[in-house]
């Protein structure tokens, strides 16, 4: 992978001057293949990671895991149901996967209620679903690669060594 | 208590730095770019397996060489990396970081009045291991040629007493590198005067510009080579203490006997770990090395644009920009730069009286704490123009 997107994988503020100066390029060479990149969708968008468990003045959400068993289309496979699944804007992630079951599908609602709502009356009636089996997230430990933790800022080297 | 100790400790230096270092140590918030080991921490699948280790009960002592899968994923690695041909019975030891294995290399050769060349400036340990052995450190002063050992210097330096040359490369603390023709030529002059070569490569995976040329690996190099590399650096294992030298296996056994008394085994935890860190560390070790080289890229420009003039080094994880220009010593330079803003370096001297004018600059800091100290020593610099 171009090493621009590995920094900006990590860090998404990181801004042109600093990647040019990573990488020892020109600031409008990093500038103009960032554009190239979200142009083509390479890069979708910039978004911060957020511990909504520290987040008190928000509700809580309800985050579930649904396995959906499906029967395919003729001609279309599992992409137009996905797609018809995937619109709903309490989906946040859909994928097709190998196994037992055909989608998993992660929704969020406002509480347990919302989310068993949806399950049943939007998803479950769907013509091509032939069933669900939903999960409730108890805990997050680690999300997209980040431990949901508060950092502590102990430094575990000592400050000057050889 | 004077007539207890003994004259050769006694004179032993506690490095005039120690002041400085307990100043560093006392002070809270300071951002430190003084740290001489790497910020990440250990790769949990090399964690893990030194935790299961444990659970499994391995908790004895190992052979004095070190364990044999270790000694033996050694010889495969650098028979992978470099082409290099080590026999794990006879010609690997498992050392306490490379710091042990340099102490008893010394021991092993050294007879008293025996001469051992240190280019500096350098890492701290050499020379007084070597007055500890019973040898003379002969230094010889690379300030003025970038850094770099040259076969120039080199045969100024040599004489009828000179028995070995530490040469360390990437260098700490100036992060210099050499290529293969620079060190094929450093060799010529080595065979020629019969000049053992310890070589502490302890660096050598984090090098950016070039390859790393293990010093046994040039023309007929490796009978006269005592090759020494460790986890510390590239597999971010300090804490762990795992070194490890290879070498004509006379020498070997000479080591491993002081070896055998003295530590008797490297902990078998941290050589569990070890091996797990040959078998599935790589990716980990390009990751790390990727990542410093944009912070030195950084870095480099950073420092530059600052009036610190700087060379862009080719290893390890140092800086070593000059500061003459400001006008103060790199003792002074340090201590207010510490003091005004926080912010902790190593005076170019602690490694060396050569190392004036200098300080060591480690980007073994997350760019955030660079980028922060960068700042601050701006504000130091612009308050004395």
């Amino acid at each position: 992978m171009d090493e621009i997107l590995e920094i900006l994988e990590k860090d998404g503020r990181a801004t042109v001057e600093d990647i040019a100066k990573m990488l020892h390029k020109k600031p409008d060479e990093v500038k103009k293949a960032i554009k190239k990149y979200e142009k083509e969708g390479a890069i979708l968008k910039y978004k911060a990671v957020i511990n909504k468990d520290l987040i008190k003045d928000t509700e809580s959400e309800v985050r579930a895991l649904i396995e959906v068993n499906i029967v395919p289309q003729k001609d279309l496979g599992f992409e137009k149901i996905a797609e018809r699944i995937y619109s709903f804007p309490e989906v946040t992630s859909c994928y097709l996967i190998s196994g037992t079951y055909d989608l998993l599908v992660v929704v969020e609602g406002r509480n347990l209620n919302t989310v068993s709502n949806f399950v049943a009356e939007k998803l479950s009636c769907l013509e091509n679903v032939r069933g669900t089996a939903t999960h409730f997230l108890l805990k997050k430990y680690k999300e997209d690669g980040v431990i949901l933790k508060h950092k502590s800022d102990e430094n575990k080297r000592i400050a000057i060594s050889y | 208590m004077d007539n207890i100790i003994a004259k050769k400790v006694q004179v032993m230096q506690p490095s005039g730095i120690r002041a400085f270092f307990d100043l560093v140590l006392g002070m809270k918030e300071v951002i430190s770019l003084g740290v001489g080991e790497p910020d990440f921490v250990t790769p949990w699948q090399i964690r893990e397996a030194g935790i299961y280790s444990l659970e499994q009960g391995f908790t004895s002592y190992t052979s004095n060489k070190g364990l044999y899968k270790l000694r033996l994923g050694i010889a495969r690695y650098l028979k992978n990396k470099y082409g290099l041909e080590y026999c794990p019975d006879e010609e690997i030891l498992i050392t306490v970081g490379v710091s042990e294995g340099i102490d008893l290399v010394l021991r092993t050769i050294i007879n008293p009045g025996d001469k051992i060349l240190i280019p500096q400036p350098s890492y701290v340990s050499y020379g007084p291991v070597t007055e500890l052995a019973g040898g003379i450190p002969v230094y010889i002063d690379t300030s003025k040629d970038g850094f770099k050992i040259t076969p120039k210097l080199l045969e100024k330096y040599i004489d009828k007493k000179t028995k070995g040359i530490v040469l360390n490369y990437p260098v700490n603390p100036t992060g210099v590198s050499y290529r293969r023709k620079e060190l094929e030529e450093i060799n010529k002059v080595l065979l020629k005067h019969k000049v053992l070569c310890i070589s502490d490569e302890v660096y050598g995976d984090l090098t950016y510009d070039f390859q790393h040329v293990a010093f046994p690996t040039l023309p007929r190099a490796k009978n006269n080579t005592v090759y020494f590399n460790g986890f510390s650096k590239a597999f971010a294992m300090t804490g762990w203490r795992v070194g490890f030298v290879c070498g004509p296996k006379e020498i070997i056994a000479g080591m491993t006997k002081i070896h055998q008394y003295t530590i008797m085994c490297v902990s078998i935890t941290s050589q569990m770990a070890a091996a797990e860190a040959l078998m599935s560390g790589k990716r980990y070790v390009e990751q790390m090395r990727r990542e410093y080289n944009r912070r030195r890229e950084y870095m480099c420009v950073e420092l530059n644009l600052l009036g610190l003039k700087c060379q862009k080094p080719q290893g390890a994880f140092y800086l070593f920009p000059c500061i003459k220009n400001t006008g103060l010593s790199s003792m002074d330079f340090s201590r207010k730069l510490l003091e005004e803003e926080k912010v902790a370096v190593v005076p170019g001297t602690a490694f060396g009286i050569n190392g004036e004018g200098f300080i060591r600059i480690s980007y073994a800091s997350s760019l955030d704490n660079l980028k922060e100290a960068l700042v601050r020593m701006k504000r130091f610099l612009e308050k004395r123009k």
